[in-house]
């Protein structure tokens, strides 16, 4: 960590890391755990030049981001549980002309309204989910508020880059914890860099249009630059940290405030001679396959750590493994792991008194 | 290097008192993390917060087994002083701890009437202060004198600070006792 840092809450990590991304244009509407980013976008985004708006809801601010997007802006907004379900229709629709943007879910626990403590059970909406229709969102997973900050800054890139939804998905934990952060410099974008946005109707100059892109290029061609853009992403986008996977007996698996209990398990365990590991995935769509690549025979199996009732992130690492090593499911709902009950868990898989996940 | 909970009853500046902590010892190169917990209500409803300070990577920022309880209010006592390590400290607030607690004796547990020497000038609000200073005295986490300058200079960043804040910390490095 640099000398030169400062504390934050994960929450207003992000939200300064994306005005120094240049991010100018941000509409959301407040909801636990998250109310930070919308907070601080409303105190600083005006001083940066840019547009804040609290929209009357979350399928209008989400509207209103698709123009800014249309508009050739970085923009962005942030929800979490029922919230950021009212924003996958319009997910699709930002997908299907083409479109970036950058999205935050932070996620709380539970069904329905649940609670407004973390939770880890928005993974499949997350990395499934984006509405109707065939598409990719890249997903980061920050595991500290550096990371916020960090990745924050580069969705900007990538969603650009890829001309793609980029999420990052973080829980009430990291969302509000506060640690030592180095902010990125900041940088301004140039709205009218691109040759895709609208421009107005200055007469005598060919406009564009934003439409479905299958009613401009056609099925075929959209379908195959699609597809390309997905296995491009997900082979070149693939992020995590292994730690002490060399000669690892069982393998940790978690993301987010998860993964930060695993390191201290690991660490606890190491300490009394038990030879855990620990993947934890930065990127969990594309989720980082290659993590799970070569990985020494002393491995017996994965044990993924979340919070939610089924394991959510379960097949992503079964077919990441190729289901050659059994997995088991350290699953905590409601409740933040604790750094024993994981290795007391790892223990019992040991000595062979859990049965390994069938249905996952 | 230390593990702590700082709890009490929303408003009396708990979670303050521990970003005042976590600001100092990150100016002195210590790795942070801090997270907080509330109940629906927040005055008078229970407030607590989860410091670690390290030299080493943070993992969980849920410390499992306490190096330091401070603790505003009996039932916050109550509800952490089992997580005191063995040899660990609990700081109390004596103007709100009935007379008939027994303390642990695996735990260093000092006592201050923090409520009513922060009254007595006048500065109600900073018996959070009075806290921090017998904490730092009964702990040694930081020294008393360096921590004080921060805490102070930490008050005149923020543009309200009243020289009754530093009375207050001095005060509770002073009225301090072990029980």
């Amino acid at each position: 960590m640099s000398a030169d840092y400062v504390l934050m809450k994960g929450n207003e990590a992000i939200a300064e890391a994306a005005l120094r991304a240049g991010c100018r244009f941000y509409a959301g509407y407040p909801i636990t755990p998250q109310s930070e980013i919308l907070e601080y976008m409303s105190v600083n985004m005006e001083k940066r030049g840019g547009t804040f708006i609290q929209g009357e809801n979350e399928i209008a601010s989400m509207s209103m981001l698709f123009g800014a997007s249309a508009a050739g802006a970085r923009v962005m907004s942030s929800s979490s549980g029922p919230g950021f379900d009212l924003k996958q229709e319009e997910i699709s629709y930002l997908t299907s002309n083409n479109l970036p943007a950058v999205l935050v879910n932070s996620m709380r626990y539970g069904t329905g309204d649940g609670e407004i403590t973390p939770g880890q059970d928005s993974y499949w909406v997350s990395t499934r989910g984006g509405g109707h229709g065939d598409k990719r969102l890249i997903v980061l997973a920050p595991a500290s508020v550096n990371e916020c900050a960090e990745l924050t800054y580069l969705a900007f890139d990538l969603a650009e880059k890829y001309r793609n939804v980029v999420e990052i998905l973080t829980d009430g934990a990291i969302s509000q914890m506060i640690e030592k952060c180095t902010l990125p410099p900041a940088k301004e974008h140039d709205i009218d860099k691109f040759d895709w946005t609208l421009t107005g109707k200055p007469l005598g100059v060919k406009k564009n249009k934003m439409n479905n892109l299958t009613n401009i290029i056609g099925h075929p061609a959209y379908s195959e630059m699609m597809l390309n853009k997905f296995k491009t992403m997900f082979s070149e986008e693939q992020r995590w940290e292994s730690v002490m996977t060399d000669d690892a007996e069982l393998i940790l698996v978690a993301y987010g405030i998860s993964s930060r209990v695993c390191k201290t398990a690991v660490r606890e365990a190491r300490a009394a001679g038990i030879k855990l590991g620990l993947i934890r995935p930065i990127t969990v769509w594309p989720f980082p396959r290659k993590a799970f690549e070569n990985l020494p025979e002393s491995v017996k199996g994965f044990v993924t750590v979340e919070m939610s009732i089924s394991s959510q992130m379960g097949e992503d690492i079964m077919m990441a493994a190729r289901n050659s090593k059994p997995l088991y499911g350290c699953l905590t709902n409601v409740n933040i792991p604790k750094a024993k009950e994981i290795v007391d868990f790892c223990l019992d898989v040991l000595a062979g008194k859990v049965e390994p996940m069938e249905v996952i | 290097m230390a593990d702590i909970i700082f709890a009490g009853f929303g408003g009396q500046g708990i979670l303050t008192a521990g970003k005042i902590l976590i600001d100092v010892a990150a100016q002195h190169g210590k790795n942070i993390c801090w997270t907080s917990s509330y109940g629906a209500a927040m005055r008078g409803g229970t407030a607590s917060c989860s410091i670690i300070i390290s030299d080493e990577e943070i993992g969980s920022p849920y410390p499992e087994k306490l190096d330091i309880l401070l603790a505003m209010n009996e039932p916050s006592y109550h509800k952490f002083i089992g997580d005191v390590k063995e040899g660990g400290y609990a700081i109390v607030n004596g103007s709100l701890m009935g007379g008939d607690v027994e303390y642990p004796a695996d735990v260093n547990v000092y006592s201050v009437d923090a409520t009513d020497i922060a009254n007595s000038l006048g500065n109600g609000r900073a018996a959070n202060l009075v806290m921090l200073g017998a904490m730092m005295k009964a702990t040694g986490l930081m020294d008393v004198d360096t921590f004080g300058t921060s805490l102070n200079d930490y008050f005149e960043k923020k543009g309200r600070n009243t020289p009754a804040n530093l009375e207050c910390y001095k005060l509770g490095i002073e009225k301090a006792v072990k029980k």
